[in-house]
């Protein structure tokens, strides 16, 4: 076991499936001997050769159109998009590409594409580099998203998505990348797509979250605790497919469900999460679910970060508001 | 005007040639006006090139037919297109990987997609789209120019399993309009990797004329900007077309990167059977002035001269044509109806559980 960040658990993912599989191929913006903008392909061109990890040309249409070619030509493509804002230059190639492959096909083409790409807000990047655009893309049949909220998760969800073969998009908030470390098990193992995780066992709520929102539902969780409420949290990891299993046994285990994402309110994946226990479990509910989520702005100019995003206090005070009621 | 001292395969496949004058080797008179470009071809293999043209001529009228009977769903018109379209596939083997638009029906069927597949397809049924693992296509595309993404990283992966083979590619006009014309261009280019683009400029992208796509003088010309061959090319004339493809997949097959071909023809009909109509945007006496050019008229004279072609010959593939549109289309029509349920399941290797619910759904109202 050896102590790690989020994104050396994230490189030893790779390297672990590099070396596994020769098909697989690591290719986006600046990956090659720089190793990423934030250094998650370190090292990897000089380990496995510049024809298995290479720089495209700046493009993100192209990145994506490289990737359904290669599948079809037997590869296993990783491809970056150097920061989740730039998705809507991929867009086509992500929704309306690699995603309806299989359908389009009839079943008889994979396209076992892993998209990974940097997200989120809370560390002061410029426009259109922060934007939560997970529920656009989760939208679109055909892909299944994954974020993970820790290095353990990162590892063993980034190897399953790149075993996976159809189109996984794996996003990686950029504000866990270095901001703790944790025991990351050497070698390879994996963690299912789909399957949510119980971060922590309680009685007087559920808190569900993914991504850096799951780090904010911890400190909340321990405020609550000085508090004498005993929350449990929920780690969605994948937030397409859901575990919709889940879901439903924390909703009848403790009756009182507070949502937390850090995408704005309107539409997305917690509105997905909500309807769903709605529909599947509401004379479990003692309270209306309450949701914690960013205002319907577009993202913020750095200064404002702070000021915009849900933290902890606005989990405390939505967790409240389902326990007095 | 034809500058002939560019008119070399050497010389047309130089990155760094900037003359973009039209290669021709068959004029609309039936004559062969450059005799150096001529592409060897056997007695046999110039009739089986005419015998396709007038097969898809044919199947296009049996197309608007069977469109007219409400028998099919989306039919982009090929008349017209003939000899770029046929010229440019036949240059190709099964190894190539073929990445075809809406309107490039006739290469898959010459690529080997069963007709009535063809017609499955246009119908909007999946079977037409399901392939064996070993054909080589992708099925046609609907947003214009994703496929020259996908073909440049077809290409890439060609060229790093060691196999002699292409990618090949086709837009329009309006197609080498889009950014990913640019990007799958510029991305081959980058990577050497061997791919053939082929533009297929026929004047019109829908109603908007070819003059309004771009200022630039020709289409080929945007190869410069990715430091690739680009190479203009009577579209009419099969010889050409051919003989430009083909010098083109064994430049592109040696290692030497990708290459940029237009070939200038036109549509007689509209730009689907779905709705525009012609008249309406293009101007008088367009439909007659490509007439005099028509493909299959300059072919048929110069084979009929050379003795290889006769009114007979030209009836019976004619009438084998129809015959097996006839065949396919009732092969179309036996497919079995379509299921949401089958939909569902192909949606992932392994359903989710939502997916699996909606399944069982399905599932259940289909076996009511």
């Amino acid at each position: 076991m050896a102590q790690m960040t989020m994104i050396q658990a994230i490189t030893d993912a790779l390297d672990i499936e590099l070396n596994k599989d020769d098909r697989t191929l690591i290719f986006g913006e600046d990956v090659g001997k720089n190793g990423g903008v934030f250094r998650a392909t370190e090292g990897l061109q000089d380990k496995h050769g510049e024809d298995r990890v290479f720089n495209t040309p700046l493009a993100e249409s192209g990145i994506g159109g490289l990737a359904i070619g290669l599948s079809m030509e037997g590869f296993r493509p990783i491809m970056e998009i150097q920061f989740f804002g730039f998705l809507f230059e991929v867009m086509d190639s992500i929704a309306g590409q690699m995603s309806r492959t299989r359908f389009r096909m009839g079943g008889s083409r994979n396209m076992p594409i892993t998209v990974r790409s940097p997200f989120g807000g809370g560390v002061a990047t410029p426009e259109m580099h922060a934007d939560s655009l997970e529920g656009l893309i989760a939208q679109s049949p055909g892909v299944k998203v994954v974020i993970p909220s820790n290095p353990y998760d990162a590892k063993g969800l980034l190897i399953s998505s790149i075993r996976d073969n159809d189109p996984v998009v794996f996003l990686e908030h950029m504000k866990l990348y270095r901001s703790f470390r944790e025991e990351v098990p050497e070698g390879e193992y994996t963690i299912p797509l789909g399957e949510a995780n119980v971060v922590k066992e309680g009685t007087d709520v559920s808190i569900i979250a993914y991504g850096a929102m799951v780090r904010e539902a911890i400190a909340a969780a321990e405020t609550l605790e000085k508090e004498g409420i005993n929350a449990e949290i929920i780690d969605l990891r994948t937030v397409y497919p859901l575990d919709i299993d889940t879901l439903i046994k924390t909703t009848e285990k403790t009756g009182r469900v507070v949502v937390v994402q850090e995408a704005q309110r309107q539409a997305g994946v917690g509105e997905k999460v909500i309807s769903e226990i709605s529909q599947r479990a509401v004379l479990s509910l003692k309270a209306p679910i309450q949701f914690v989520a960013a205002p319907n702005t577009v993202y913020p100019f750095g200064m404002a970060e702070k000021e915009w995003l849900p933290n902890a206090n606005d989990i405390v005070e939505a967790v409240k508001e389902a326990t007095v009621f | 005007m034809v500058k002939k001292e560019t008119q070399t395969i050497e010389a047309l496949l130089d990155a760094n040639n900037f003359d973009f004058s039209t290669v021709k080797v068959l004029d609309e008179s039936g004559k062969i006006v450059n005799e150096a470009l001529m592409p060897e071809l056997s007695d046999e293999e110039l009739v089986d090139f005419m015998e396709k043209m007038v097969f898809y001529r044919e199947w296009n009228e049996r197309m608007f037919a069977l469109s007219r009977q409400g028998r099919l769903g989306f039919v982009a018109p090929t008349a017209g297109q003939e000899a770029s379209q046929l010229g440019t596939v036949l240059a190709t083997t099964s190894d190539d990987v073929l990445f075809p638009g809406y309107r490039d029906l006739p290469q898959l069927m010459e690529h080997g997609l069963p007709r009535h597949k063809a017609f499955l397809w246009s119908k909007g049924h999946v079977d037409g789209s399901t392939y064996p693992e070993d054909f080589r296509a992708y099925p046609p595309q609907i947003i214009i120019g994703a496929q020259y993404v996908q073909a440049a990283g077809a290409a890439l992966g060609i060229k790093k399993n060691g196999r002699k083979a292409i990618a090949m590619t086709w837009t329009g006009d309006g197609g080498s309009s889009q950014g990913d014309f640019y990007e799958g261009i510029n991305y081959a280019g980058a990577y050497k990797a061997p791919a053939v683009f082929v533009i297929q400029n026929n004047g019109w992208a829908i109603s908007t004329p070819r003059e309004s796509q771009t200022a630039a003088p020709t289409l080929a010309q945007k190869a410069v900007a990715a430091g690739i061959p680009g190479i203009q090319v009577d579209g009419m004339d099969i010889l050409a077309v051919y003989a430009v493809t083909k010098a083109a997949r064994e430049f592109a097959i040696e290692g030497n990167g990708p290459v940029l071909i237009e070939t200038l023809c036109y549509r007689y009909g509209a730009h689907s059977l779905s709705g525009d109509d012609p008249k309406r945007y293009q101007p008088e006496g367009a439909q007659e002035h490509w007439r005099g050019l028509d493909p299959l008229n300059r072919f048929r004279i110069f084979l009929t001269e050379k003795g290889l072609w006769t009114e007979e010959r030209e009836e019976e593939v004619v009438a084998q044509a129809k015959e097996e549109a006839k065949q396919a289309i009732q092969d179309a029509e036996a497919a079995p109806k379509q299921k949401v349920s089958d939909f569902l399941k192909n949606m992932f290797e392994e359903a989710d559980q939502i997916t699996q619910e909606q399944i069982e759904q399905y599932e259940a109202k289909e076996n009511k």
